[in-house]
């Protein structure tokens, strides 16, 4: 086994060696087209509508870094993969950009031979309580019983936040998530545990919603990102910064509905953002106008989220963590000078 | 003189004939029959009403959207809604009648073979097997004739697992039975050839084997090599599935008795010969079920190509169950998928039943 996973790591720096010569955004712009990995059907994430379109805040990250390379969001291939194989398939080069709900780890940023860009999802561990038990935080929930997937990360950290705050706790575990969830349903526990962003999705299945509420807090840390391959920069730069531009679109009141009337805007910060001073596209190798086509095409972030997977969208998705730095969250984009 | 009428039969006793009689001698012929008789009608009367409610009574048929399901019994309309995609997958909609003519094509030459003095049949089982594949990837893939280019990508739902099944049946059976001749040749050379590829693919499971043409291979061939996703699992399944169907046709030539090859060699018949004339007829029509078994596992298997991102009907079913504005409606899906893989594998099994009948020489015991 141990020799197998060193055959792996050699065939893995191998590839990310021969990688580093290729430059990812002459190919891109050779082929005319991106090519994304998404999952192959993450609720708000990635899935496709009934006529075959994908859609979701992932989807959107792809969206954007094709405006802004290829100037036209709709030139994407999107290759949907599992969580086994998403890093073969970007080792190998069969994709440009994987944006697959992807936890930044220590590991996969380093032994994989990948890189992440950003975050566009914060995600933690959260917990969904019955309305009428009237709790408002984690804090009030000592001595509750819990509904969860056996054999997950999830077990563990709940009885790692339950030993740290000298709580206790019932754990009733089920084999499946439906189980979990029609356990729930039937009262066999006070609340539910899973990753937050899948909690809003499972209480979109209950038969009444609103008896639910999912709490604010979050008890691990699963920031979801775009990943590249390590050692081409250039390449990296862009996925980092059209998530950059995104951000920072939002902070400055920049959306696809106002960003043309934004262009005679006086203000320094918001024509650097739309490429119409400073920089422009030089030093990323793109068009001066790659922000403006990203903002206009696909939106600003919180366009994107409100979209996906935020209020007007079934999940109802509170911003909590992934509001701006500015109102109470922790996205924060370096400004663009 | 005295003739003797015989006193006309009497009926059989009214609780033997009949209804009541079909009751007694079926389901109440001991009381441990009864018993298992009346337990099994409690259990379908606690079953199917419910069921039925569900499945047709309390239904909801029409309308576009989640919201017109408003009754407690399936919500069909996410079925129809979805109709096209879980045919088509991604094809574009404009060029579904490229698939439809291939699989029309497909049906009218299988049918055209399969009923009974019909002429010209040599022909046009040439064309199945030589013309027809070139045919088939003109139309599903495009690029010649002014057809737009369809990349293998967009390919899905029960198109995708025809497409994996035929063709794995295409290169399975011929491959078996070359492979299971193979290995009771007397040459060494072919016969452990034959031997280790069987036992390699045999011995590995079909999950390991998508597994590792999606996942190691691309490791190992030069980054601008590129083999399409979908052949890679083609290969895949060929390869594994004429394994399997080598070890079933090896057991129709051992059925057959040495008399019939020593008899052939008697008559001055070439190998080739006394296994085409001979051998062969006799012994496929023997393992008839068990080729038909191996069909119907291949097409249930194809949807292991799930976990290599395939969307076969299965994996664009459960996909679809992701798409936010419809949550929660598993259930109708499943039953969807397991009424069309039914409807396919039961067709299959029905034909090689009327295959034996029509092949039938008195062989059976």
């Amino acid at each position: 086994m141990k020799k197998m996973s060193f055959i792996m790591v050699a065939a893995f720096l191998m590839i990310s060696a021969s990688l580093a010569a290729a430059g990812t955004l002459q190919d891109v712009q050779k082929r005319g087209q991106l090519v994304c990995g998404v999952s192959t059907g993450l609720p708000g994430f990635s899935a496709t509508d009934e006529k075959g379109v994908w859609k979701g805040l992932d989807v959107d990250g792809c969206k954007a870094v094709a405006a802004a390379v290829l100037g036209d969001a709709s030139k994407i291939k999107y290759v949907p993969l599992n969580s086994k194989e998403r890093f073969t398939a970007l080792q190998s080069g069969e994709i440009d950009v994987l944006v697959r709900g992807t936890t930044w780890t220590l590991h996969r940023d380093t032994a994989l031979g990948l890189n992440f860009a950003g975050t566009n999802y914060y995600d933690g561990q959260g917990f969904m309580v019955r309305k009428s038990l009237g709790i408002k935080s984690a804090k009030e929930l000592d001595g509750a019983s819990f509904c969860i997937d056996a054999g997950t990360t999830t077990e563990l950290n709940l009885a790692d936040y339950f030993t740290e705050h000298k709580m206790k706790y019932d754990a009733v575990v089920f084999d499946t998530h439906d189980g979990t969830l029609q356990g729930f349903e039937a009262g066999r526990c006070d609340c539910l545990t899973s990753d937050q962003s899948q909690l809003y999705g499972l209480r979109t299945h209950l038969k009444d919603p609103s008896s639910a509420v999912v709490l604010p807090d979050v008890i691990s840390k699963e920031p979801l990102g775009p990943v590249v391959r390590q050692g081409d920069d250039e390449w990296f730069n862009i996925v980092r910064w059209t998530f950059f531009a995104m951000l920072n679109a939002e902070e400055m009141g920049v959306t696809s509905a106002n960003v043309d009337s934004m262009k005679s805007s006086k203000k320094p910060a918001i024509r650097r953002l739309l490429g119409l001073e400073g920089d422009k596209g030089t030093s990323l190798h793109l068009a001066d106008d790659w922000s403006y086509q990203v903002i206009k095409q696909v939106g600003n972030y919180g366009e994107i989220f409100e979209r996906n997977v935020g209020m007007s969208s079934p999940l109802k998705i509170a911003r909590g963590l992934n509001a701006l730095w500015n109102n109470g969250g922790i996205q924060y984009a370096p400004p663009m000078h | 003189m005295i003739v003797h009428t015989p006193h006309p039969d009497l009926p059989p006793p009214s609780t033997s004939v009949g209804f009541i009689g079909w009751l007694r001698n079926n389901l109440f012929s001991s009381p441990i029959n009864s018993l298992f008789t009346l337990a099994a009608m409690y259990l379908l009367y606690q079953l199917l009403p419910p069921f039925f409610n569900w499945a047709f009574f309390d239904a909801n048929w029409i309308g576009d959207t989640k919201e017109a399901c408003t009754n407690d019994g399936a919500c069909w309309v996410f079925i129809r809604v979805r109709f096209n995609q879980f045919m088509f997958g991604f094809y574009p909609p404009s060029q579904y009648w490229r698939v439809i003519s291939a699989f029309l094509l497909f049906g009218g030459l299988i049918a055209y073979l399969l009923i009974d003095g019909l002429p010209k049949k040599a022909w046009i089982a040439a064309f199945t097997i030589l013309g027809y594949p070139v045919a088939a990837y003109v139309l599903f893939y495009g690029g010649f004739f002014g057809l737009p280019v369809v990349e293998t990508y967009r390919w899905g739902g029960l198109m995708l697992t025809l497409i994996l099944s035929t063709v794995g049946m295409f290169f399975a059976l011929p491959a078996g039975i070359v492979l299971a001749l193979g290995r009771q040749s007397v040459m060494p050379v072919a016969r452990s050839l034959s031997i280790v590829f069987i036992e390699l693919w045999r011995g590995v499971p079909l999950i390991t084997v998508l597994f590792m043409s999606s996942v190691m291979l691309p490791l190992f061939i030069p980054e601008n090599v590129r083999i399409d996703k979908l052949i890679r699992a083609l290969i895949g399944i060929s390869m594994f599935q004429s394994a399997y169907m080598a070890e079933v046709v090896r057991g129709g030539l051992q059925a057959l008795p040495k008399g019939q090859n020593e008899a052939a060699e008697a008559l001055g018949l070439s190998y080739w010969q006394s296994m085409y004339l001979i051998v062969l007829p006799q012994a496929l029509k023997t393992v008839i079920p068990g080729i038909v078994n191996t069909f119907i596992e291949l097409f249930k298997d194809t949807s292991l190509v799930m976990i290599i991102g395939l969307f076969d009907l299965l994996s664009i079913i459960q996909s679809s169950f992701t798409d936010a504005k419809w949550l929660g409606f598993s259930v109708e899906g499943y039953v969807f998928a397991g009424l069309v893989y039914w409807i396919f594998c039961f067709s299959m099994s029905q034909y090689s039943q009327h295959l034996e009948r029509k092949l039938h020489t008195g062989h059976k015991r």
